[in-house]
């Protein structure tokens, strides 16, 4: 293998498999090291700066650094990173004046943004302290979108809504509440220099089957139910309740439901349990709150008496695989299932729709009926449109919102400095030794053997009664303290200098994971083999150094270290080091303007 | 000294002996050692070869002196029996236990000053009664917790880290565990696994005294320009006399080998030794010719390494003193008073 290049600013980021997996690249080692000293305001400012909305995604991001955590490969459980955001957020003191202030002197340039969700919110926040001009519009009277609308109550407070999208807005930026933009042409006629469509993807799937018409007052479509739970106009529900639907969506409307009236609620699913859309921490929640998620169950028909709603038939399917290993459900030959009920929850999955959007104006759509976008710039096919979040490859998540919303504004300010949008910045790295002396590091290495910590909750008969209500309690600060230091701080790298190596084998006889070997090189596949453990796991690297001087080569398995730091305090020639490296990607900001990007 | 406590977490795809255990599982507690002490890498290669072996920690007894190599049984095996005893003292402690109870397996580990000084004679006693033993000296030529002076071992005309040059001549342990009829005599260096953890386990499974040289490196006081015992010099004057393959009784050769570059050495307990031969005419079973090639090619500055002298059935202490086969303390008062009838018949064989 050719020895590693560390110089490359992807090879110790992909190190850090959780920022690496956030679609913003949040330092998480960083703001967990921050927490563990309670320094809670300034692990939240570098929340605030990657992902915008700390409070907000520590309740409800769904966490694709989590499942990436390396606790995970390490023993089980992955370090609750979401939640340890929440607690920089819930124990900060007031950060208003942290925040980068309104632009003194306008740069004359005006942004419209259609929607104000997380990805609007996104763009005007890295763009108004640039001196733009920035209005967003809404249908809605209030800001934050599908954060406002389709995230419950007992989730996600609304003060805590309020809170962050009035950091943003503060900054200067025009909300328009209430202003529907039924034509982007007529938008573009107004002169805009640019503008973004973050308008999420607002239409809640139908099922068309019989009885749909028929039964129709009581069959709801999930997203616009919670909308309007959200903003009052809907405060009951009837007693049995089913919902149709496995995703996230799905969860909430059953545990909406179960606070507005719903005794017997119960989520239904057409595939298996295991193959649900739905966070499995969401599913936890609701079969918590004492709601059966049943599978297997395909919807046939909504039956109906005098016009109202009497339950729903299923048919029973199973799962059977074809010889390509794909997955189809035929019938269990099993006779149908009638369920009773009084209400209908449909959330079977949302679509886009951009009837506002006229289709000679110079935006491409694809055979899906999709605009083209451009997954680094963001741009459509029209030079001043922009898309970002759900509204540009489907429903996804916020914090994918948030890093499209980035990704966007780095190119609409390029393209109003008269740049190239193509020309991506390169992240800000930084990489610092962690040794303070002999046997002294600045960074705690004890690796805590304990397992993941629990939220605490609120008493269930409580949380059930009120829907405002939040049932998680979040972490205290001692509990706080304990999940950090679950942390294996991976941004504390281990970098090797052959050239001061004595192969003494010091590195090797400490490794508590066995990750390092001194062997002949090879070809990869072959030196995976030939480790002191293993190396089995493809999707992580092996850091390869060679220029030593009985010719071999030093391998280390990445995968599971723990970062201990043990081999570096080993090594009697400091050919090992521990050192921090933060990378922090480069936003919106005039200051630093680099050309071509290469990395993440 | 490591003050970070070594995590409990290891490698999940690390591999099982047969007796379900990792490697991990015989370890001590984290050396005290400088950093990057080539003592530490023995330990690691001892911990190997009991790992591969199979050896059940509770079968082994760890005895030392003092000195730094004689810390080293607390870090590894941290479930065998051990015994610090006085400097150089080692030898003797070891002997009486393998006496009292011949069915552990005895781990000797010395170091220079406490074999080659003040315990030479007691090194000398116990190799030349043949006990059944694996006897380690961890060489590296300097007295390291007096911080550096020239042990015995050192050679004559190296230097000091302070710059002295050494005026005395040098004990070869190797020369004399050979004249004092040693059945098993290796030397190794710390810097190389792939060559120590196979001889270690050949020494386990020889049957009588075991002796293994390994030079190993003072990484505070003894690895500059002028030792003899550095990293670099040891690595540049190394000269193997064999590459061993050690396999157990139970398991066949597979590895093909080519004609006339392997000699296959069948121990006493079924256990094979495949000796790679590197040096053509080097013969493992000629103790005088050992002994000449040694003292030859040590006066060119050369180390010599690998399986020097192995005796495939040799003679241990027990066999000499005919002793009975159960071992000695779990002899009960059954076995060691037989009455007052067996008394008078030995007393009438006397008269």
């Amino acid at each position: 293998m050719k020895p590693t290049d560390i110089s490359s600013p992807d090879y110790f980021h992909k190190v850090v498999d959780c920022q690496w997996a956030c679609p913003a690249h949040t330092p998480v080692p960083e703001y967990i090291r921050l927490i563990a000293a309670g320094r809670y305001s300034d692990a939240y400012m570098v929340n605030w700066k990657s992902n915008v909305f700390p409070g907000i995604l520590g309740r409800t991001c769904d966490r694709p650094c989590e499942p990436a955590c390396r606790r995970v490969r390490v023993e089980n459980e992955p370090v609750a990173i979401c939640r340890l955001k929440r607690v920089a957020a819930d124990f900060k003191d007031d950060i208003r004046s942290r925040l980068p202030k309104r632009a003194a002197v306008k740069n004359g340039k005006r942004v419209a943004l259609v929607g104000c969700g997380p990805a609007s919110l996104t763009v005007a926040r890295d763009l108004a302290p640039l001196g733009y001009e920035c209005m967003i519009f809404d249908q809605d009277p209030q800001p934050g979108g599908m954060i406002r609308t389709q995230i419950p109550r007992f989730r996600l407070p609304e003060s805590i809504i309020d809170e962050e999208c009035d950091y943003i807005l503060d900054l200067g930026i025009e909300f328009r509440g209430g202003k529907r933009i039924d034509s982007l042409k007529a938008l573009l006629a107004e002169g805009w220099d640019a503008v973004f469509v973050g308008c999420g993807a607002p239409r809640g799937r139908d099922l068309d089957i019989p009885g749909r018409k028929q039964a129709a007052a009581n069959i709801h479509i999930g997203i616009d139910w919670l909308s309007s739970v959200s903003f009052g106009h809907v405060n009951r529900i009837g007693k049995r309740v089913i919902v149709l639907g496995g995703g996230n969506t799905a969860m909430d409307c059953c545990r909406s439901s179960r606070r507005l009236g719903g005794e017997d609620v119960k989520v239904i699913v057409r595939s298996g349990f295991q193959e649900m859309k739905a966070s499995p921490w969401e599913k936890e929640d609701a079969m918590h709150e004492d709601i059966p998620i049943l599978n297997f169950l395909v919807p046939k028909e909504f039956t109906h008496e005098n016009g109202r709603l009497t339950g729903v038939l299923f048919e029973k399917v199973k799962a059977e695989y074809d010889a390509k290993g794909r997955r189809n459900l035929v019938p269990a030959g099993e006779p149908d299932q009638h369920l009773p009920c009084d209400d209908v929850l449909v959330a079977v999955g949302q679509e886009n729709a951009f009837p506002w959007m006229e289709r000679d104006i110079g935006i491409e759509f694809d055979k899906w009926d999709m605009p083209k976008v451009d997954p680094t710039t963001m741009a459509s096919t029209h030079p001043r449109v922009f898309f970002g979040g759900d509204a540009a490859f489907g429903p996804k998540n916020i914090i994918w919102a948030v890093a499209h919303g980035h990704d966007a504004a780095l190119s609409i300010d390029n393209l109003c400095s008269g740049l190239d949008i193509n020309d991506r910045p390169t992240p800000m790295v930084d990489i610092v030794s962690q040794k303070m002396g002999i046997h002294e590091w600045s960074y705690d290495n004890d690796i805590a053997p304990d397992r993941r910590y629990r939220v605490p909750l609120r008493d269930k008969v409580v949380a059930l009664r009120d829907i405002k209500t939040e049932v998680e309690l979040g972490y205290d600060p001692d509990l706080a303290l304990k999940e950090a230091h679950r942390c294996l701080n991976c941004d504390v790298q281990t970098v090797f200098t052959s050239s001061l190596c004595i192969e003494c084998d010091a590195c090797v006889d400490i490794c508590p994971m066995d990750c390092i070997t001194f062997t002949a090189n090879g070809e990869e596949a072959d030196l995976r083999t030939r480790l002191r453990a293993p190396a089995k796991n493809l999707t992580q690297d092996l850091y390869v150094a060679n220029d030593l001087k009985t010719g071999r080569v030093m391998v280390k398995d990445e995968d599971v270290c723990l970062h201990c730091g043990l081999c570096a305090e080993r090594c009697p020639t400091g050919a090992w080091d521990m050192k921090k490296y933060l990378l922090d990607m480069t936003h919106a900001n005039d200051q630093c303007r680099v050309a071509a990007r290469s990395a993440a | 000294m490591t003050y970070i406590t070594k995590p409990k977490f290891h490698h999940p795809g690390l591999p099982k002996n047969a007796l379900g255990y990792t490697h991990r599982d015989y370890e001590g507690s984290v050396s005290t050692l400088c950093a990057g002490c080539g003592h530490d890498s023995i330990s690691g290669a001892i911990i190997e070869a009991c790992f591969e072996l199979d050896i059940e920690p509770h079968r082994v007894a760890k005895l030392s002196g003092i000195g730094c190599s004689s810390k080293t049984p607390t870090y590894f095996l941290g479930n065998s029996h051990g015994f610090n005893s006085v400097h150089g003292r080692m030898p003797s402690v070891l002997t009486g236990a393998n006496l009292a109870n011949r069915d552990l397996i005895y781990l000797g580990v010395s170091g220079d000053g406490d074999s080659a000084s003040i315990g030479l004679g007691q090194f000398a006693h116990a190799l030349r009664r043949g006990v059944n033993m694996v006897y380690i000296v961890e060489n590296n030529g300097v007295y390291g917790l007096t911080k550096g002076q020239f042990s015995a071992t050192a050679d004559r005309g190296s230097k000091s880290k302070r710059g002295a040059t050494n005026t005395d001549n040098s004990i070869d342990l190797v020369a004399l565990a050979l004249q004092l009829g040693a059945t098993f005599v290796a030397r190794s260096f710390s810097g190389d696994k792939e060559q120590m953890v196979p001889v270690i386990k050949a020494a386990i499974e020889h049957e009588g005294a075991a002796f293994i040289d390994i030079i190993s490196p003072c990484v505070a006081f003894n690895n500059h320009m002028g030792s003899t015992k550095s990293f670099d010099y040891v690595r540049e004057h190394n000269e193997s006399v064999n590459r061993l393959d050690f396999i157990t009784g139970r398991a066949p050769i597979t590895v093909a080998y080519e004609p006339g570059s392997v000699e296959v050495v069948e121990q006493h307990d079924g256990s094979k030794l495949v000796l790679k031969k590197v040096a053509a005419d080097y013969d493992p079973h000629d103790r005088l010719g050992a002994m000449n090639f040694l003292q030859r090619h040590a006066a060119i500055g050369q180390i010599v390494t690998g399986l020097l002298y192995v005796d495939p059935d040799p003679e241990d202490l027990h066999r000499n003193l005919n002793t009975v086969e159960p071992p000695l303390n779990s002899l009960a008062e059954a076995e060691l008073c037989p009455g007052s009838a067996m008394l008078e018949k030995i007393n009438a064989s006397l008269r």
